[in-house]
This record gives C-alpha cells, sequence and structure tokens, in this order.
C-alpha cells in the first residue's frame, strides 16, 4: 500500500490528535490561570491519541505520505510506548514541586511535540524523514532540559545536550549524505535494492554506517556516545529525566533497528537477518555492546547523586539492549521490545521515587535516602527497592524475564556471543552493588534527626501503585507482553 | 489434598506473609503468633509425608504439573523423591523453630517475619521444583530476603556481610542462569523439565571444544556447563575457595537467620548438585569429581576444621565447623558407593539439625552476655547446668560421637570414601580428631573451669530456648540410635542416581 498525502490521513489519526491536543494546549495555556488543569488536558489528548493508535490494529501495513513514514505493526508498538511514557510522565508532572516552577504551558505543550517526534522516529522510511523526526525530539528533549528557571544546573545540561546532539545530528547527515551519494535514493527500501546491486565499495559503506551510528548512539546512549547523558539527566526536571531515559531510548532504538533491519538487510532462514555486505556487524556491534555496558556500571559505582547514577546504569542497560541487536535475528529483536516495555516501567518507577523524595527533602543524593524505610516513608523505599532489584535482573521481577529473554537469544547463538553473555552477567552482578547501595541507605541506615518526613500526593501514590504491581506482575506472568513483542515484529517491507 | 502436598508446603508460608503484611506494625505479639501459625501447617504436612513417602520407589512422588508459560515449555512441575524428602522435612522443621528463636526481634517485627516467610517459601521451593526455570526462580527468591534480615537486623558489621553474601550468591546464580540456557538450547524439543533434560542427558556433547583452555583439558559442552553450575552450588556449599562469605554472614546474621542459613541455605548447593549435575551430566560428573568434589571436599574438612580451632568468637567458630562438616557431604557424593552417598545425603539432615542447635546455644549465651568471646566466659557449667548439658549433647554430636546422628553420617561417608580413595578417606577420618580438638577446647575454656566472676549471675536457659533445642536434640539422639528412620527414605533414589553416573566412570 502506498498511498499519496490526502490518502493517508486516514491512517493519520493517532499524530492528528497529538497535534491537535498541542495546539490546544498553547490556546488554552492564555486562557487557564490553573496550569495544573493543563496537565489533565495533555493526558486526555494522550488517551484519545492511545485509543485511535490501537484502532490502527489490523490493518496492513504500508506507506503513507509519499513513501515517507511507513504504517506497521512495529510502528504502532513504538508509538503506543511513546503514549505510555508520555502519559505517565505528565501524570508524574502533576505534582512535582520542580514542575510547578517552570512554564507549565510550555512544558507540557514541547512534552507531547517530544512525543509526536518520536512517533515520526518509530515510523520513518525515508533518511531524509529519520533525520527530521531525530532533530524534531533532540530539540524538544533540549527545551525540556532547561526549563527549569534560574537553575545552573539545568541550563547547563541543556547547553550541553545542544553542543553533542547537534555535533553528532551533523555527523549523522554527513553519513547519511555518502549513503545517499552512494546509493542514489532516500528510501529505505530503495536503498537495501541498490546495495543488493552490490556495486557498493565496502569501506565507504562501513564508513557511512559508523558516521550514522554516532546519531543513533547518541540517542541511544551506548558508548562512546554518552557523554552528554550523566550531566542531562542530574540536571533536567526529574520527569524529563524519566521522559528521556524511556521514551527517547526507545524511540532511538526503534529508528535504528528500522534503519539497520528492514531497509538494509534481508530476511533470511531461520529468521536470521543476512546483511547486506560482508562487513564484520556482529564483531562490531558485540565490542560495542560489552564496552558500553562496563562503561556504564563501572562509572556508575562512584555515583553519589542518584539520578546521575541512574544516567549510567541506563548507559548500561543500553549495553544490554544492544545484545538483542547483536544476534540480528528475530529472538534478539523480540527480546529488546519485550526489554523496551520492562525497562519503561521499572526506570519509570524508580525515577518517580526519586521525584517524590527530592519533592518532600529536596535531595537528590544517596544520602539524602538515608533511612528512608524508618521515617513513616516504608512505601517508596520498598518500591524503590523492587524497582532497583528488577533493574538489576533478579527474579520475580520484570527485569529478570527481560535480561532472560536477551541472555536465551545470544546463548541461542553460540560461539563466540557465549563471551557476550558471561560480560552480560559479569555487569549484572557488578550492578547490584550500585543498586544495592542505595537500598542498604534507605534500609540499613536510620535517619538522623531532622531528616524529613516523606509524604506522596495521591497521583504520586497511585502511579507508584501500578507500576510497581506491573513490576512484580510482568516477573511471574509475562505471556502477553511476549506474544504483544513478537507480534510488533511484523516489518512492511517491500 | 494429598494432591497438592507440595504445594501447600511451599506456599502456606507466602500467604502468611500476606497476611502479616496486613497486620498492625506495634502488635508486635500478634505478628509473632500469627508467623509462627503460618509455619504449622508445613511442619504438620512433614510429618504427614514422611508417613506416607514409598520408600520403595526411587521414582518422584507427590508430583504436581501444571502448565505455566507453554511458549517455553515452562510447567510447574514439582514433586519428590529420595534426594530431596529429607531437605523438604529439615526445611520445614528448621522454619516453624526459628520462628520461636525470633522471639527477641523488637524493631521492624512485622518487616523481619513478613521477610521470613518469603524466605521460607524460596527454600521450600527450591527442593521440590522439577522444572528449571521454576527452580531459579525460587533459588534467587531466598536472596532479597535473606540481604534484608542479614543487612537490618544483624550484627555491628552487617552492611557488609549482608552485600558480600548477596553479591557472592548472585554471581554464582547467574553462572547458573547461563548453564540453564545452554541445555535449554541443548535440549530437542528445548525444555525446562529437568526429567526430560535427564533423559536426554545422553546428547549433550562430550567431545572436547575448539577453544583454549578447553582443548587443552579435554572438556567437552558437558563439561563446561558442569563447571558453571557446579561453581554456582560451591559458592553455596561453601566449597574452598568460595567460602570466604560464610564467616562474615553466619556472625553478622541473627540466630535464627544463622540457624536458617546454615541448616538450610548451605544444603541447597549439595542438593543441587545431587539434582542437577549427577542425572543430566553424567560424564562430566565421573570425569570431574574426584578433583572437584572429593579432593575440595576433604580439603574443606581440614581447612575448615583447622580456621575453627583458630577463632576467637564463637560463632566464627560454628561457622568454620560448618564449613569443614559440609566437606563430608562433598567427599560422600564423589565416591560414587551407596555408603558414601547415603552418607552424604544423611550428613546434610544431620548437619541442618546439629548445626542448627549450635547456632541456637550461641544465640542464647549471646542474649545473656552480649559478647562471644570464647577466653570472655569460664566456668559456665556451674552457672548453667542445663545450657551446659544441651551444648554438650551438641558438640559431642558435631564430633561425631558414636550414639549419636552426626557419627553415623561421618562413618558412612568415610566408609564410602576408603572404597574409592583410601587417602582421601584418612584424611578426612583426621578431620574427625581436629573437629574433636576445637569442641573440646571450647568447652573446657567456656563450659570447664574456674567461674567467671562478670557472669555469675547469668539466668538459666528459658522455656522458649528449651523449645527450639529440644526437638532438635531428640533427632540427633534418634537418628543415632536409628538411622534407617532416615536412610530409609534416601536409599532408592540415591542408589538410582549412583548407577545413572557409575557407567561413565573410566
Amino acid at each position: 500500500m502506498d498511498l499519496r498525502n490526502f490518502e493517508s490521513l486516514r491512517f493519520f489519526y493517532p499524530e492528528a490528535i497529538l497535534t491537535g491536543a498541542i495546539l490546544l494546549l498553547v490556546l488554552l495555556d492564555l486562557v487557564f490561570k490553573n496550569k495544573k488543569s493543563l496537565g489533565y488536558v495533555a493526558i486526555v489528548g494522550c488517551l484519545i491519541s492511545l485509543w485511535a493508535t490501537l484502532e490502527l490494529y489490523g490493518i496492513s501495513g504500508g506507506w503513507l505520505f509519499h513513501r515517507m513514514i511507513i504504517l506497521d505493526n512495529f510502528s504502532l508498538f513504538f508509538k503506543v510506548i511513546s503514549l505510555l511514557a508520555a502519559l505517565l510522565v505528565i501524570w508524574m508532572s502533576l505534582d512535582c514541586r520542580e514542575i510547578q516552577q517552570v512554564h507549565q504551558g510550555e512544558y507540557y505543550t514541547v512534552l507531547l511535540t517530544s512525543a509526536l517526534g518520536m512517533f515520526f522516529m518509530a515510523s520513518s522510511s525515508n533518511l531524509l524523514m529519520a533525520y527530521l523526526s531525530l532533530e524534531l525530539v533532540s530539540l524538544t528533549s533540549y527545551i525540556l532540559t532547561g526549563l527549569l528557571p534560574h537553575n545552573r544546573r539545568s541550563t547547563e545540561a541543556a547547553l550541553k545536550y545542544l553542543i553533542y546532539g547537534g555535533v553528532s545530528s551533523g555527523t549523522m547527515i554527513y553519513g547519511m549524505s555518502w549513503l545517499f551519494g552512494m546509493t542514489g535514493s532516500l528510501d529505505y527500501a530503495r536503498i537495501g535494492a541498490a546495495l543488493l546491486q552490490g556495486e557498493v565499495n565496502h569501506l565507504s559503506l562501513f564508513m557511512a554506517f559508523v558516521f550514522i551510528l554516532a546519531g543513533f548512539g547518541y540517542k541511544i546512549v551506548f558508548a562512546p556516545f554518552h557523554m552528554w547523558s550523566p550531566d542531562v539527566y542530574q540536571g533536567a526536571p526529574t520527569p524529563i529525566t524519566a521522559f528521556l531515559s524511556v521514551a527517547s531510548n526507545a524511540a532511538g532504538l526503534a529508528i535504528m533497528i528500522r534503519f539497520f533491519f528492514p531497509a538494509l538487510s534481508r530476511l533470511g532462514e531461520n529468521e536470521n537477518w543476512l546483511f547486506l555486505q560482508g562487513v564484520e556487524w556482529p564483531h562490531f556491534l558485540l565490542f560495542l555492546s560489552m564496552v558500553t555496558m562496563t562503561v556504564g556500571n563501572l562509572c556508575a559505582l562512584n555515583q553519589q547523586n542518584v539520578k546521575r547514577m541512574l544516567a549510567y546504569s541506563g548507559i548500561a542497560h543500553a549495553g544490554y539492549l544492544l545484545m538483542g541487536l547483536v544476534v540480528l535475528n528475530n529472538d534478539g529483536l523480540r527480546a529488546m521490545l519485550f526489554y523496551v516495555v520492562v525497562y519503561l516501567i521499572m526506570n519509570l518507577g524508580a525515577f518517580l521515587v526519586v521525584m517524590i523524595v527530592a519533592n518532600a527533602t529536596g535531595r537528590e543524593d544517596i544520602e539524602g535516602y538515608r533511612g528512608l524505610a524508618w521515617r513513616g516513608a516504608a512505601i517508596p523505599a520498598v518500591c524503590m527497592a523492587i524497582f532497583l532489584f528488577s533493574l538489576t535482573g533478579l527474579p520475580p521481577l520484570a527485569g529478570f524475564v527481560g535480561k532472560f529473554f536477551l541472555f536465551a537469544a545470544v546463548i541461542k547463538q553460540g560461539g563466540m556471543f557465549v563471551l557476550l553473555a558471561v560480560v552480560a552477567i559479569l555487569n549484572s552482578v557488578i550492578s547490584l552493588y550500585y543498586y544495592a547501595g542505595i537500598v542498604k541507605t534507605m534500609f540499613f541506615d536510620f535517619p538522623q534527626p531532622g531528616d524529613p518526613k516523606v509524604e506522596m500526593s495521591a497521583n504520586n501514590s497511585a502511579i507508584l501503585g501500578v507500576l510497581s504491581c506491573l513490576t512484580i506482575l510482568l516477573g511471574v506472568y509475562w505471556g502477553p507482553i511476549a506474544l504483544y513483542a513478537e507480534w510488533s515484529l511484523r516489518f512492511f517491507m517491500r | 489434598m494429598t494432591d497438592n502436598v507440595l504445594t501447600y508446603m511451599t506456599f502456606f508460608p507466602l500467604a502468611g506473609m500476606i497476611v502479616v503484611l496486613m497486620l498492625p506494625s506495634d502488635r508486635h505479639n500478634l505478628i509473632r503468633w500469627v508467623s509462627a501459625l503460618f509455619t504449622v501447617p508445613p511442619l504438620a504436612l512433614g510429618v504427614w509425608l514422611y508417613g506416607h513417602f514409598n520408600t520403595a520407589t526411587p521414582g518422584l512422588q507427590f508430583v504436581e504439573k501444571i502448565p505455566w508459560i507453554p511458549a517455553y515449555n515452562i510447567n510447574y512441575f514439582v514433586g519428590i523423591d529420595g534426594i530431596s524428602i529429607s531437605m523438604v522435612l529439615l526445611t520445614a522443621l528448621l522454619s516453624f523453630l526459628c520462628i520461636f528463636a525470633s522471639w527477641g526481634i523488637d524493631k521492624g517485627v512485622k518487616g523481619y517475619f513478613a521477610l521470613f516467610l518469603l524466605l521460607d517459601t524460596g527454600m521450600m521451593g527450591v527442593f521440590v521444583a522439577l522444572d528449571f526455570f521454576l527452580f531459579y526462580i525460587f533459588w534467587e527468591l531466598m536472596l532479597l530476603p535473606m540481604y534484608f534480615l542479614i543487612g537490618v537486623w544483624g550484627g555491628p558489621r552487617r552492611e557488609y556481610a549482608a552485600i558480600k553474601f548477596f553479591l557472592y550468591t548472585l554471581f554464582g546464580s547467574v553462572l547458573m542462569l547461563l548453564a540453564i540456557l545452554a541445555l535449554y538450547f541443548a535440549s530437542e524439543p528445548h525444555t525446562f523439565d529437568m526429567t526430560m533434560l535427564i533423559a536426554q542427558s545422553g546428547k549433550y556433547g562430550t567431545q572436547p571444544l575448539a577453544i583454549w583452555p578447553f582443548n587443552q583439558w579435554g572438556w567437552g559442552f558437558q563439561h563446561v556447563v558442569w563447571m558453571a553450575l557446579f561453581i554456582g552450588f560451591a559458592i553455596k556449599i561453601p566449597a574452598f575457595p568460595f567460602h570466604t562469605w560464610l564467616p562474615d554472614a553466619h556472625v553478622e546474621a541473627p540466630t535464627a537467620i544463622s540457624v536458617i542459613l546454615a541448616g538450610v541455605l548451605l544444603k541447597m548447593g549439595t542438593y543441587g548438585i545431587l539434582r542437577v549435575n549427577f542425572p543430566m551430566l553424567p560424564q562430566a560428573t565421573a570425569d570431574l569429581a574426584y578433583y572437584f568434589l572429593g579432593v575440595l571436599g576433604t580439603w574443606n574438612i581440614i581447612y575448615g576444621a583447622l580456621c575453627a580451632m583458630a577463632q576467637k568468637d564463637l560463632k566464627k567458630l560454628v561457622a568454620y565447623s560448618s564449613v569443614s562438616h559440609m566437606g563430608y557431604v562433598m567427599l560422600g557424593m564423589a565416591t560414587f558407593t551407596p555408603q558414601g552417598i547415603s552418607g552424604a545425603v544423611l550428613q546434610m539432615f544431620n548437619h541442618g539439625t546439629i548445626t542448627g542447635m549450635l547456632f541456637l546455644l550461641v544465640g542464647v549465651i549471646y542474649d545473656r552476655a552480649h559478647h562471644r568471646d570464647i577466653e570472655g566466659f569460664g566456668g559456665l557449667a556451674a552457672i548453667m547446668p542445663v545450657y551446659t548439658g544441651v551444648t554438650a549433647l551438641a558438640f559431642f554430636a558435631s564430633m561425631g560421637l558414636p550414639g549419636l546422628s552426626g557419627f553415623i553420617s561421618e562413618v558412612l561417608v568415610l566408609l564410602g570414601a576408603w572404597q574409592k580413595y583410601p587417602i582421601l578417606s584418612i584424611l578426612g577420618a583426621s578431620g574427625v580428631v581436629l573437629t574433636a580438638g576445637y569442641f573440646l577446647w571450647t568447652i573446657q575454656r567456656v563450659y570447664l573451669g574456674p567461674i567467671n566472676e562478670k557472669y555469675k549471675t547469668l539466668p538459666e536457659i528459658n522455656g522458649r530456648e528449651l523449645f527450639t533445642l529440644i526437638p532438635l536434640g531428640i533427632i540427633v539422639i534418634a537418628l543415632g540410635v536409628y538411622p534407617n528412620a532416615m536412610l530409609d527414605l534416601l536409599r532408592a533414589s540415591l542408589d538410582q542416581l549412583n548407577q545413572i553416573v557409575i557407567p561413565h566412570l573410566s
């Protein structure tokens, strides 16, 4: 199905509703005095868009807008992820003290715009569209990071993000231009066909891919493009950190998978993806995955600020996710998609507790969590323990199942990939040390006099309850989500 | 109801945990009695199991199999046989008694008992699980409550001990995960079902792998998987050199947790080897057992005994004696004789009861004097005669005095070892002498000799503490006089286990 502009609008409802919500928010910002109600409007907008997205399931895939974007199960999966992330983050922001200081109209508007950009990232099938959507998400992320007024950290984070992101995007578009030059087209399918003809210089192709990988790598935060993330995560307001860590990560993965898989490789036998050129992708990606995991985990060991530590842990998790890509088959992709869902729940939960504690005490360093369980805040402490242990990968929590799938995909390949699995498990053990460090401070230490009591608002309690129950539930009964991930691997390719 | 005995035994404590979490935090006595109540059914069902266990068949009994995640061939598959029955009974008994040993906890009582009940479920689940994935889930499920129980309610260095325990055990567990996945993909059709993995054990390759260093050592796929699993289990046993977490964890943990740790958790390592390594990987077991079970076990015996002799802290002495006694289990397993393996599994049960008593007794004196210096006491026999009597019983049982259960299991192990590896048997027997050495010396320093004036007015052992000790004492004496009460249950399955491995011995 290859549709032109007007015909495509029928399948464009989720994006259209989201755009409508954005414009409505801009207008309502001028009218409403109570800025918190803008948040509720944003949530309603997300819900309607989610409904429209779910309505699109069951439609066979196709190109929209002159082959600019693709509609298939894969893009719908990531649209759902982006909307859920946006929904939860907006719900979190309603009772966040940091957010009450910013211009809330702009905040919700830009947040929804970022989500909209992620929609396009997940469905782009044209190099130019990929670049534009990536830039849209990046620009909105810069703004959201720097929103805190009179906050040096926040502004510094935004500036670092901007500079780093600018350079990465520039490198990426440079690589894309090489690819265009070599194949004569911006469209993924046509690039794939051109590469199949086999007249392309291997070295130039490899260089082009490395440049493009710089752009994707910066978004997904794998080494060596990870340097921006600790500062940005620390400086941004906590709901935005949560959003970046989960949603922009997921969208980056979507764009990378869609670029490398349906566009540039063929589905071979046994569900393996055959890379078009004889480039040693498995070894290169394997090395990248190992380095990312190790850098993330080792750097996290020494952190004193919880948000910074979670940033480094996010880098490590990007390394684990990359394991799924390394094996170059559907098992790995299915494991990655499952992990995206599980990661959404765990990471948002962890940042939610960070936000709750910061609301009450204003502190984001580990010392500020001292004796949290004994300060009348046993529930946030217990939930934080659940999320952190889930991030480590301990059963019977959801994080274990995610890691289990990734390890299964790697072990199934056998051979050299077993080394990757061994490095990954060693990294899991290392990660336990710093996650348990926070748990230790919450439970084993006793509060000093003068440590404020931590109370939660109704909204925050509700989200905390939902996320922690899901973390435990998915640890024992994950069949539906695994099925959903499997289903979402139906790419539309021609 | 009789069909689901094992499920009830495993999940009753979990139901108890949920109930305890809903009780008000300040009603300490209510919480304690409710927790005790929820450990009674597993104990009662354990006694029933003992009576209704068919000692003649080596196969699995009381089996339950419910599909859980069909896409990956994962089932809720539980059952027991001669290998696990003694452990199930031990777990039920010790969990019940340790609730009463935990009566003195007064801080965060609700959290303590909730975590304890969760731990109870995990322990029982490990021993009854017959699906590898389920086994792994229960195995890891124990780590979390243990971390908190040691770290919050423990002694002065509890944080260090807790994280050391957690990291060490997690390292072993993730290695086990890789081995589980490797076996899953090696089986046809892919399954986690232990009985099917055992049935396909012939398929796991034994040709040496082409990678260094495995080609040097002649190790095939089966050997590498065996080693990965063995390291995971060896950390739990604990076998030298993976034992360094044990003294810290045992010393810093509260009394009841030390009892559970020594009494039940250590057995999971050797249980795992018997349940997994022996039947699923027989060729590798036949090749590697001498070095990694026999020699390492004998070294455990002697090294543990020597370290115990050097200790100044009574609890650390008992901890090292645990290391030493687990060495007998390993040695027994390595012999592949009926005496050896029966002795090993019986030693697992006996060590649970005897070391349980030892830690409870150390707890008694620590509660009164608030220190455990061996040199700091003296003449306690005159001050607390009943306590000294029970302690003497426990110490002599641990030494292997004939008439008490420890003797039977140690003799069986040494008999089994003598048939195959006489030198290891001699060294193991010398371990008995060393054990007598440090225990008798301890009795002399702590209980005999001139009365230490500071402790002249120490209260005698009270009813609650005796209640936790007497059942264990009775079992120790009963099994010393009539060991067939336990050996009958084990014999059939263990002989079958030996028969799986013996054909592969060169």
